[in-house]
């Protein structure tokens, strides 16, 4: 019976890696409300309802283009709905 | 909010839509219900396949580059872990075995996976899903083939792993996730879907990699975590399979609904049984510890599980039936695992042991509920028996669920002390089942479940000893006989992890004192 009792968290996780790492500070710079756990190997960035991943900030961080498909790569898991186009990645529940 | 300005060279979605869509068509020799003779007999009715949405819209080029480059990156970790000798550098050799069972367990669904998404995305009538389900069978026999490799440099080393595909089709226990893989691939395509992508991959399949891979990272696995979380990349994309095939179905008419909703409670239960075994591997046999089954459970059944429920609400379907039956499960099911496996020890290629102090110490931290009470007592008593020369094997066969395959160690709901039996009749024969969970299943679609193939069934009746085996001569030992029908190397694959080939080995080639006993390393970290 655990259904949960506010807004429904979305979460997306990476490997915890050096490519993986601009794409988690942008993640935390653009989602103020989100929280990153780090465990061996991996870092999870939860968010209460809805998560935006940026491909302008990730840019800004490494001072190169990045294609958000990339994110590919290293991604480990992710729950949401997903919206994607060349710009942003978003995550969200309807709730 | 999804139209964005129109740049020189088309958008994502522009350019996905260009190139996916309008590819298929229409066959007029033949009528398209001949060719497609699976996508409709299970009663979904779809209007209009245009309507399936990829949301990842990840074009056949841009998959092939990013599959080419996880593979790169995947295979310089495992060239780098056998040049260094990697597998020296684990917590425990009692580690290993966890491997076994992945090898053993899980590569094989792999394979299954592999051949199940293509014979789906031959028979879907709609282009979008045939697309998915193709891109996901390449994706899963890349799965079976990075974790073949992987696992083969600890092959070179250990034991309990060099007969994987040939134990998958006899050994007892192998025939739970057997049985689970043919059972979702002999169902529809639409099933099928629901069966893998939805109730496998969205709800439950981060429960095998995303914790036990981390673990294995901690326990200084490098190659594992490595195509663990290589696999899982894909995983992201299977998983949203599974979740935009539920909407397609539920959104295309309301008369998908209830065969859904029936779809997602047997698959639920189906593969929450099958995770037993990757529950008993998080608590017993990760030496060095990163969480409970327990605290996985709770992240990510009744956490995100309970959002996506909440989410689809809007369509009608509720929580899967036995939710809460599974969620009471997390206190027990784990130990339970354990139990049985020490027990049947001698029939298993793998080994298993009693935990040590500071590791029972940990289980009773993390259980607090039902560890001190329910199984700390059993194990201690088991290392007392042990220690005083009467390490104990389970000679007999256990009585088996017709569903699940497991043998019947679950026990009530509501009372841990008490093994949980059901039966039903059927065709003037008894069956038998673990839950009430499985005993619907059964009852559902019994014609389906009475041909199954039960292990132990299969050996009474005379089926699992080499030709020319004569089990009527005096002094006849079936279990002897079974093993050498696996093929598996008594003295070497089985037994206690005590006294084991494995541990010697490592303790040689690790430099340390010979046959001290295993307490004296792993622990809670
Ligand atoms: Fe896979
Ligand atoms: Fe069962």
């Amino acid at each position: 019976m655990n259904t949960v009792a506010t807004v429904s968290k979305v979460f997306i996780a990476f490997q915890d890696n050096e490519e993986a790492r601009p794409v988690v500070e942008a993640i935390l710079a653009d989602n103020p409300q989100a929280d990153a756990v780090y465990s061996p190997g991996l870092v999870k960035i939860n968010a209460p309802g809805h998560l935006v991943v940026r491909r302008a900030t990730i840019e800004e961080q490494t001072g190169r283009p990045f294609d958000l498909q990339q994110i590919h790569v290293n991604l480990v898991t992710l729950s949401g709905h997903i919206d994607e186009d060349d710009d942003q990645f978003t995550l969200s529940w309807n709730q | 909010m999804d139209t964005r300005v129109t740049k020189k060279k088309l958008g994502l979605k522009e350019r996905y839509a260009a190139m996916t869509r309008g590819l298929a068509w229409d066959t007029t020799y033949q009528p398209m219900d001949k060719v497609f003779p699976f996508d409709r007999y299970e009663g979904i009715k779809i209007h209009d396949w245009e309507k399936w949405e990829d949301p990842f819209r990840l074009t056949m080029d841009a998959y092939w580059k990013y599959q080419g480059e996880k593979e790169r990156k995947l295979y310089a970790v495992i060239e780098a872990f056998a040049q260094n000798n990697g597998q020296l550098g684990v917590a425990d050799a009692r580690y290993i075995n966890a491997l076994k069972i992945f090898i053993q367990a899980v590569t094989p669904l792999e394979y299954m996976a592999h051949r199940g998404f293509a014979h789906v995305g031959r028979h879907f009538t709609g282009a979008g899903a045939r697309v998915a389900a193709q891109m996901q069978s390449v994706d899963e026999l890349r799965h079976f083939q990075t974790e073949t490799h992987a696992i083969s440099h600890y092959n070179k080393y250990f034991n309990g792993m060099h007969n994987a595909s040939h134990w998958y089709d006899r050994v007892w226990y192998l025939a739970v996730p057997k049985s689970f893989f043919e059972d979702a691939m002999s169902g529809g395509p639409f099933e099928f879907l629901t069966a893998v992508s939805f109730s496998f991959e969205y709800v439950l399949t981060n429960l095998l990699f995303v914790p036990f891979m981390s673990g294995a990272a901690h326990n200084g696995d490098m190659s594992t975590v490595t195509f663990g979380f290589s696999a899982q990349s894909d995983e992201s994309r299977h998983m949203t399979l599974g979740i935009e095939c539920i909407k397609f179905m539920l959104e295309q008419d309301p008369a998908n609904v209830p065969i859904v909703q029936r779809w997602i409670d047997k698959w639920f239960w189906r593969g929450y049984r099958l995770l037993t075994i990757v529950a008993m591997m998080q608590d017993y046999m990760l030496p060095k510890r990163v969480m409970s089954w327990k605290e996985a459970w709770e992240m990510y059944a009744e956490e995100n599980g309970g959002a996506l429920f909440k989410d689809l609400a809007r369509y009608g379907i509720r929580l899967p039936k036995g939710w809460e039956i599974a969620c009471e499960g997390k206190d027990h099911i784990s130990h339970q695992a354990w139990n049985a496996f020490y027990n049947f020890a001698a029939a298993a290629p793998f080994h298993t042991w009693v935990p040590t102090d500071e590791e029972l110490n940990w289980l009773s931290e993390k259980y607090p509920d039902s560890f001190d009470q329910y199984y700390r007592p059993r194990l201690e008593f088991y290392r007392e028996r042990q220690q005083a020369g009467h390490r104990y094997y389970s000679k007999t066969l256990p009585m088996l669920c017709t569903t699940c395959q497991i043998p019947m160690f679950f026990t009530e709901p509501g009372d841990p002390t008490k093994i949980c039996y059901r039966e039903t009749t059927h065709g003037g024969d008894k069956y038998h089942f673990c839950s009430d969970g499985c005993k619907h299943i059964f009852e559902q679609e019994p014609e389906k479940y009475v041909q199954s193939w039960l292990p132990v069934h299969q050996i009474y009746q005379g089926h699992c000893f080499k030709p020319g085996v004569d089990p009527t001569q005096p002094g006849f030992d079936p279990l002897a006989a079974v093993l050498d029908w696996y093929d598996l190397n008594v003295g070497r694959d089985n037994f206690d992890f005590e006294g084991s080939e494995d541990q010697r080995n490592f303790a040689t080639w690790r430099g340390d004192a010979p046959q001290a006993g295993s307490a004296k390393k792993g622990g809670a970290a």
